[in-house]
This record gives structure tokens, sequence and C-alpha cells, in this order.
């Protein structure tokens, strides 16, 4: 895997830190007028997520992670894993629930989803940004009311629960933004 | 940073706006100047011979002899310097230069390569009298209120407890990795680099918040081209400006002496041979002219966009220039 000197960080960036993959997020460059030039790196770590701030020496190096962004589509969850399938090659790829964590939710059939892998595996999946769902459960909501009175909770097929308009009910199929988790519209038929 | 010809990469970085109130700082600037006799020049932007020091990257270009094979290699200048010295060995008295200076490998939210610079030197002031009219240049620009005053170990002490003249290197390394920066220091060598790593790490956020902080008497390994002083050889008569969290300006209580300058570009090229940097050529005229004589004088440098960027109460110099290197 290449080396990347810190003056090449920026954002997107994958790279090596205490051994795990991390995403470069920010990349200021510090320098005392008459000294060493530092950079103070902002980055998040893929596998745990958390965001941590780095200083390095400017100029240093830091190994880059070998990560990619392949995308798949989700084909079903067996129990334990996740399955997704390249269109393409008809090749899949099993994710676990680390992996898949809280967006396990967003998952649709057939819908595409981004896969980071991590020397081959996958470390997260990450939903399409908009994804429709069938609502299976929501009080039925007063006769009358419109949008605008801040709505009510709904269940939707994949277990998530958004807040949604009250005119909008049990059985219908809705858009929802998953980086957000809310309600855009009822789907187009 | 190269960014990609879009729709509106042609358009400036800052507003129009923006570019006016530039204009009517740099006016007062020169206002300031003019009233109390400083004189403007104008120095060379490209020059035979350049700086020395570590960390900073000279951009290079050449020059074609017409009609014969032979280039010469010329610096553009990371500050007007050296060249404003030999004016000041010849007899110009007062002299102030807003000249556009260059560094490489500088860029980011507080740095770009291409910047304008503000220097002036003030024969017969000490680093103290300079700091007064600095102080007064920055009360006027800015509307801030007088800058306070620290020493360099006081800043330092008051903020780590610990005294940076006499602390040795395995100290400054402890202090550094109990502030989480465990890997940058590790096979550090270098005490100066863990002084800068605590200094902008922990110093620099907590002085010059609500007025302008000058920290003067910095460590002697740090003098570049100030004199020592005389009554702490371990401190060099050097000042920096600081506002808002953002370094502003450096300034000397000046160095005459030849031999020493000559001794300490020396020193700067063998640390670069170390480093596995380039050596530089040093500026002969420079030397020359000290040997002539350089009154005894003061002088500062302040990054102009930064100052109109703190002014103008901006957050990033590319707010305050015309276009930034990207766009460049």
């Amino acid at each position: 895997m290449a080396s990347y000197s810190t003056n090449e960080f920026k954002a997107g960036l994958k790279i090596m830190l205490d051994g795990e993959p991390c995403n470069v997020l920010e990349n200021e460059y510090v320098k005392p007028g008459k000294g060493q030039a530092f950079n103070r790196v902002k980055i998040r770590k893929l596998i745990s997520g958390k965001v941590l701030e780095k200083t390095f020496k400017s100029g240093d190096t830091v190994e880059g992670a070998d990560v990619v962004d392949i995308d798949l589509a989700y084909l079903y969850n067996d129990g334990e894993f996740w399955h997704f399938m390249n269109n393409e090659t008809f090749e899949q790829i099993a994710a676990d629930s680390k992996a898949v964590g809280d967006n396990a939710k967003w998952l649709v059939e057939n819908d595409v989803c981004t896969l980071t892998l991590f020397n081959g595996a996958p470390i997260s999946v990450t939903a399409p940004n908009f994804v429709e769902l069938e609502i299976t459960e929501t009080d039925p909501g007063l006769k009358g009311d419109t949008a605008g009175t801040g709505g009510k909770p709904a269940t939707l097929a994949t277990g998530a629960v958004v807040r949604v308009p009250l005119f909008v009910q049990t059985g219908e199929v809705i858009k929802v933004d998953t980086r957000s988790g809310e309600y855009v519209s009822r789907a187009q038929k | 940073m190269a960014d990609s010809v879009s729709q509106s990469s042609w358009r400036p970085s800052a507003d129009i706006a923006v570019l006016k109130q530039r204009a009517a700082l740099l006016a007062k600037i020169r206002q300031f100047f003019a009233h109390r006799d400083v004189l403007e020049v104008e120095t060379p932007c490209l020059s035979h011979g350049t700086v020395t020091d570590q960390h900073l990257h000279s951009f290079t270009t050449v020059l074609s002899h017409p009609g014969s094979a032979d280039a010469t290699p010329l610096y553009l200048q990371t500050s007007p310097e050296y060249a404003m010295k030999r004016l000041l060995a010849a007899g110009s008295g007062p002299i102030y230069q807003i000249c556009k200076a260059f560094r490489d490998e500088e860029s980011g939210r507080f740095h770009n390569p291409e910047f304008t610079m503000l220097e002036w030197y003030r024969p017969g002031f000490d680093h103290h009298q300079l700091m007064q009219e600095l102080d007064e240049l920055m009360q006027q620009l800015c509307g801030c209120g007088p800058a306070e005053k620290l020493t360099y170990q006081q800043a330092f002490s008051h903020q780590l407890k610990v005294d940076p003249l006499t602390a040795d290197i395995e100290q400054l390394r402890q202090l550094a990795i109990e502030r989480g920066h465990a890997t940058l220091v590790r096979h550090e060598q270098d005490k100066d680099t863990l002084l800068q790593l605590l200094f902008c790490e922990v110093v620099e956020p907590a002085i010059g918040q609500t007025t302008p902080c000058f920290i003067y008497d910095f460590p002697a390994s740090q003098a570049a081209l100030a004199r020592l002083s005389d009554k702490d050889p371990r401190v060099a008569e050097r000042f920096e400006l600081y506002y808002k969290g953002i370094e502003l300006a450096n300034g000397f209580h000046e160095l005459q002496d030849a031999k020493e300058q000559q001794r300490r570009f020396e020193q700067d090229n063998h640390k670069r041979c170390l480093n596995n940097r380039p050596q530089k050529p040093v500026d002969r005229h420079l030397l020359a002219a000290l040997q002539y004589g350089l009154p005894d004088c003061a002088g500062v440098a302040v990054g102009v966009d930064r100052l109109v960027m703190l002014a103008l109460n901006h957050s990033r110099i590319d707010d305050v220039i015309s276009f930034h290197i990207g766009h460049a």
C-alpha cells in the first residue's frame, strides 16, 4: 500500500492509524512563523466510528489503508449476515452486524448500497440516500389534519420508525431520507 | 488544491465589498507610516541568494541569458528582509514595504503560498519600542485594545508549568505525550520541534483571545535573525504577535554582527544537510551589508492577509484575497 505525506492529506483519503483504517475529514496546516510546520488532522476511525484530532509533523508519511467503496445490490438477511451482490459479476459478499450497524433498517431488497471494504472485507454499509418503505403500523390520525402539525410515529417494513404527517396511513409506501431518517414524501407510483 | 475549472472558478475568492474594505485598510497603513516619516520602498521579489532557514521553502525559477545555454537560478523572496537591510546599511533611515512574499509548501486556512507582507524597520528602536508601534497600528486597524505582553518563558510556564529555558528534551517529550502526541514525539531529537509543538497546541490557543498578545524573548535556539539578549543570553530579542489564535507578526531587534549571521546561515545549511534538505545559497550581499554596518534597529513583518481577515472578522484567508492559489 502506498504511503502518503501529510501534505497529501485531504478529505476522503484513507490512512492507517494505530492499526485501524481511518478516513481523513479535515487537514489544517499549522505553522509557527519560524519553525516546524504541523498538520492538525481530523479523522474518523472507520471501524469504531470514533472521530478524533491528531497532530502530525508536516511532511511525515503515513501508510495508506486498503479501503475501497463498491456499489452492491442488497439481497437478503439470513439472520446473521446481510448478503449483497455485484449486479454485473453476480459475485456475492456477506456483511456482519458490526459492518451494517444501524443501517440495517434502511436496507431494501435490490437497492444498490455502498459497501466499504478494508482488505477485502466489509466494514461499513451505506444505504442509498433515499429509500421507499411500506408503513406497517401508524395511528390512524384525525380527519382533516394536514401536514405541519408535528406528525406521528410510523413503523416501516424494516422496523425503522420515522415521523410522518398525520394524513399518511398504514399500508402506504413512503420515501425516506436515510441520512437524516426523515420522511420526504409519499412514494411516486 | 488544483481545483478543476468549473463554471464559477473564474470568480474571485473574496467579495468585491471585502476587497474595497481591504483597500481602505492598506490606505490606512500607508497613512500611518506617512505620518511617522517612514519611507515606503520597493525591493526585488527575485534574488540570487535566499533563506537558509530549514522550515522556509522558497520557490525557484531561472533567468535565461539570450544566446547562451547558461541559466541562473533565482529565488522568489520569502520576505523582503535581506534587501531592506541593505537599504538600511546604505543609510535609508526608517523604511517600510508592502509586497508579495512567496513560501512553498504553505497552504491552508491561514496560509496562501503567495501572500502580502508588511515589513518595516526602525533605526534606533529596540524590540520593545517596535512592539509599541505595532500595537498602535493594530489598535487603529482592528479597533482592539492595547496588547498584552508576555515573555516566552512566562507564557510557556504559565500554561505548561515547566520552564522552557531549562527543561530538557525528555521533560518536553513527556509533556507532549501527556497531551496525546506520543506518535509524533516518540523519536523526536530536536528540542525546538517539541517546544514549537507545545507552543502551537497549548500556549497559542490560550493567548491573545480578547486583545492582541506579544510574546517576546524567544529561546536563543529560535533566534532566527534577532540578536541575543545582553541580560540573558539564553533568549533572543525576538517577538511574535498573536491575536484570536492567529500568529500575525514576527519581529527582531536585528542582529548586526556579520560573523554571527554567517555562522547562523552555515548552521542552518548544516541542519538542512542532516535532514536531507537541499542546502541554499547564502545571501552574500546581505553579509557584505552587515560587514559594512547595519544601524542598530528593530524590524517586523506582518501578514497583511491575516490582519485584514481579523480586522474584517473573517475566518479564512481566502475570504480576503482576490484569488487564492487554487483559482490563481
